[in-house]
């Protein structure tokens, strides 16, 4: 079955504790897209991408999710990475005692034994090494230490991006990448993202600021209030928001689920 | 029922026939302090779980078996030992041959190294170098709180001696092979005595190894004086298999300005229990003791060290770890003593572990004991889970679960290899952890004999 979309959202609940965060979700993306999700604090987003990726804390009460076609829902998270979808994490985790290096190399043999290719040769995964590291000017000594150990949080979310690098993914999900770093640190992380990205990488860009924006420009920018997406609209709607604030989003959003509460009475 | 009455008198039985037998070809000076030793033993008996550095380790299954006897040395077996090379790549190392804790006779006993060092069997040592051994000899055990140190100086009549006089530095590490091999299940003595005398550096490798499937109880003291601006380092891999219980003792001395650092890797065994005792006598000495263990099945493996500040502006470091699956049990015992004169101290304890079942389970008890005012002291304990948002995170990029959590236990590990000094070793002993890991018997791939 030919799909036209790469990632296919519907009607999305998910729990956390048995508290329902996502209520109700609706998205999709089309190859090569870049979307922006935008809502205030604790409204789901990083939720959202737990539920892609496979994160064990949110549950699905309901709802599909479709990539390339297939029931994500049903793969575990390392199939999900295989497949193509990479999340940078909005708090990226330190992992004491294993290498950078060995967890690239690792990374990027499993996904290619998972397309049927052999294990890259120890001189061409140093070279893409290097080539990566170039691209996202993240220091060598930095791929040297442990995994996030003892990072800055800007170099943490650089080290997001060099790994999205290596892996090169079909479907990125950014989360909240911008947050913690410098003017001159979110040039070079946004434009990384745009020269590792090929025609048909999609981008779903989970940001609070304009300004990324105006480096990775969006197709499409929603938000998410209340675990449901309320607006969509072209990149227009993130200068919109940046003006405003919320409020306005709010008050919409509250007076249609009254209406919608009680046109199901 | 206590078990240990009849163990005593089967070691009393022991005792009393090894006058008439290896007693005879023991040197008078490892002989004169057995009488002392036996009757240290008979007082402090065998410790349960009411001494308190044996709270969480029951010894009876391992010392309540009946050991068919003590092992004497025949020539033959040497031949087969020396077969045995345990080949570390890209490590030149010089190797000597122990088997059930005995060096073979003749020109082999006693060895001089390139750079002065002398390597070889205890009971040669007596012969060549008296003064110096009735100098060393049983002068650091402690003889007060574990009955099972007193019984190695009442029987053991062999083992490894090393002598690094003033000045001299052995570049490569040497590496003691301990093979237990024996067709009856026995009970192994064996008793090391190392001096590094002023100024001298020393690096020691020692690995054990089981190659028979037999029943072995070791019992191993090792007393090591290192004196003023000397340097000594000791790494163990303990290798042995579920049927074989191994004891060590470890008793380090250190003069003023004196560096120390042991090291022992537990991979396998069926009981282990390493105690090792810093004493820091002298001024500005530094002591490192770490341990590491991978335990599974119903292997239980106990470290108890006690660091003794006896002396100003000393720094010692414990850091301890454990892996554990199935019903295996660990525990760790960790004493830091500051003596009122040891003004100026800095004395490091942590100790962590992960349990990967339910079943397993970790005892784990610091003490200190500090009577200094001007002292800094830290010391923490953790036993836990592998941490979940770490295994998501390295899923996340494309590995699967199984390889993700044994990549977590190898970096969980590595904190205490990579305090190794050398750098090849250090790699081996990463792909032995790893090859443990993945459930693959770490076994050294040049090894002649195959272990079973
Ligand atoms: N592990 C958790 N346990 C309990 N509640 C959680 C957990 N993770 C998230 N939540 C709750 O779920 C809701 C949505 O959180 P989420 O992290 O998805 O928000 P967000 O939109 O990413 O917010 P932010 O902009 O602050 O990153 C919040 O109310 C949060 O407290
Ligand atoms: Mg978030």
């Amino acid at each position: 079955m030919k799909n036209d979309f790469l990632l296919q959202i519907k009607e999305l609940k998910a729990s956390i504790d048995n508290k329902e965060i996502l209520k109700g979700l609706n998205l999709e993306v089309k190859p090569g897209e870049i979307h922006a999700i935008m809502g205030p604090n604790g409204s789901g987003k990083s939720t959202l991408a737990s539920v892609l990726t496979g994160r064990e804390i949110a549950t699905v009460t309901h709802g599909t999710v479709t990539f390339e076609g297939r029931n994500l829902l049903e793969m575990s998270p390392e199939e999900r990475a295989r497949e193509g979808i990479f999340l940078s994490f909005q708090y990226p985790i330190e992992i004491p005692g294993v290498s950078m290096v060995n967890f690239m190399k690792t990374a990027i043999n499993e996904q290619r034994k998972h397309r049927g290719q052999d294990p890259l040769s120890a001189s061409e995964f140093l070279r893409q090494m290097r080539e990566k590291k170039e691209l996202v000017e993240i220091d060598s000594a930095l791929t040297n230490r442990s995994v996030n150990e003892g990072f800055s949080g800007g170099e943490k979310k650089k080290n997001e991006i060099f790994q999205m690098a290596m892996l090169e993914p079909r479907l990125a999900l950014l989360d909240e990448t911008d947050s913690g770093l410098d003017i001159d640190a979110l040039r070079i992380v946004a434009n990384g993202v745009n020269k590792i990205r090929r025609p048909d990488t999609s981008v779903i860009v989970i940001t609070h600021y304009q300004r990324l924006l105006d480096y990775i420009v969006p197709d499409h920018v929603h938000v998410l209030y209340d675990g449901r997406i309320v607006r969509s609209a072209g990149p227009e709607l993130a200068l919109e928001l940046e003006e405003r604030g919320y409020d306005w989003i709010r008050k919409e959003a509250e007076v249609s689920a009254e209406s919608w509460t009680t046109g199901q009475k | 029922m206590d078990y240990r009455p009849e163990v005593i008198t089967r070691f009393s039985a022991l005792y009393a026939a090894s006058r008439d037998g290896f007693r005879k070809e023991s040197p008078e000076l490892l002989n004169r302090h057995r009488e002392g030793a036996y009757s240290d033993f008979i007082r402090l008996g065998i410790p349960d779980r009411k001494n308190e550095a044996y709270r969480y380790t029951n010894l009876e299954k391992y010392l309540s078996h009946d050991y068919q006897g003590y092992y004497l040395p025949v020539e033959e077996d040497f031949r087969e030992a020396e077969k045995f090379h345990c080949e570390v790549q890209d490590l030149d190392v010089w190797n000597m041959v122990l088997l059930n804790g005995f060096f073979p006779h003749g020109d082999k006993g006693l060895i001089m190294l390139p750079g002065g060092i002398w390597v070889g069997s205890l009971r040669a040592a007596v012969k060549q170098f008296p003064a110096m051994v009735e100098k060393h000899y049983n002068r650091y055990v402690d003889n007060e709180t574990d009955g099972l140190v007193p019984l190695n100086t009442a029987l053991a009549s062999d083992g490894l001696f090393i002598y690094a006089p003033r000045n001299t530095v052995y570049t490569k590490p040497i590496q003691i092979v301990n093979l237990l091999h024996s067709e009856k299940d026995i009970f192994v003595q064996d008793r090391n005595l190392i001096v590094v005398e002023e100024g001298a550096q020393l690096n020691l490798l020692v690995c054990d190894h089981a190659l028979s499937p037999q029943h072995f109880l070791t019992n191993t003291v090792t007393e090591v004086f290192v004196n003023r601006n000397a340097r000594f380092e000791i790494v163990r891999v303990q290798n042995q298999h579920n049927n074989s219980a191994k004891l060590t003792h470890t008793f380090i001395h250190q003069e003023r300005d004196s560096f120390a650092s042991s090291n022992n890797i537990t991979l396998h065994g069926g009981l282990v229990r390493n105690a090792t005792w810093h004493l820091l006598e002298g001024e500005n000495a530094e002591t490192h003791s770490f341990g590491l263990f991978l335990a599974d099945k119903h292997q239980h493996v106990a470290s108890f060290v006690k660091i003794d500040h006896a002396a100003p502006h000393c720094n010692s470091t414990q850091l301890f770890k454990g892996v554990l699956d199935d019903n295996a049990s660990g525990a760790f015992n960790g004493r830091i003593m500051v003596r009122q004169i040891a003004q100026g101290t800095n004395a490091y304890q942590s100790n962590n572990n992960i349990l990967l079942s339910e079943e397993a389970r970790m005892d784990t008890k610091p003490q200190l004991e500090i009577f200094a005012d001007d002292v800094k002291c830290s010391h923490g304990a953790t036993v836990g889970q592998l941490d979940e948002n770490a295994l998501f995170y390295l899923r996340s990029r494309g590995i699967d679960a199984r390889e993700a959590r044994l990549m977590l236990m190898f970096g969980f590990a590595h904190d205490v290899i990579q305090n190794i000094p050398i750098e090849a070793l250090r790699d081996r002993i990463d792909t032995l952890v790893m090859q443990r890991l993945r459930g693959e018997l770490s076994r050294c791939a040049s090894c002649a004999i195959q272990c079973n």
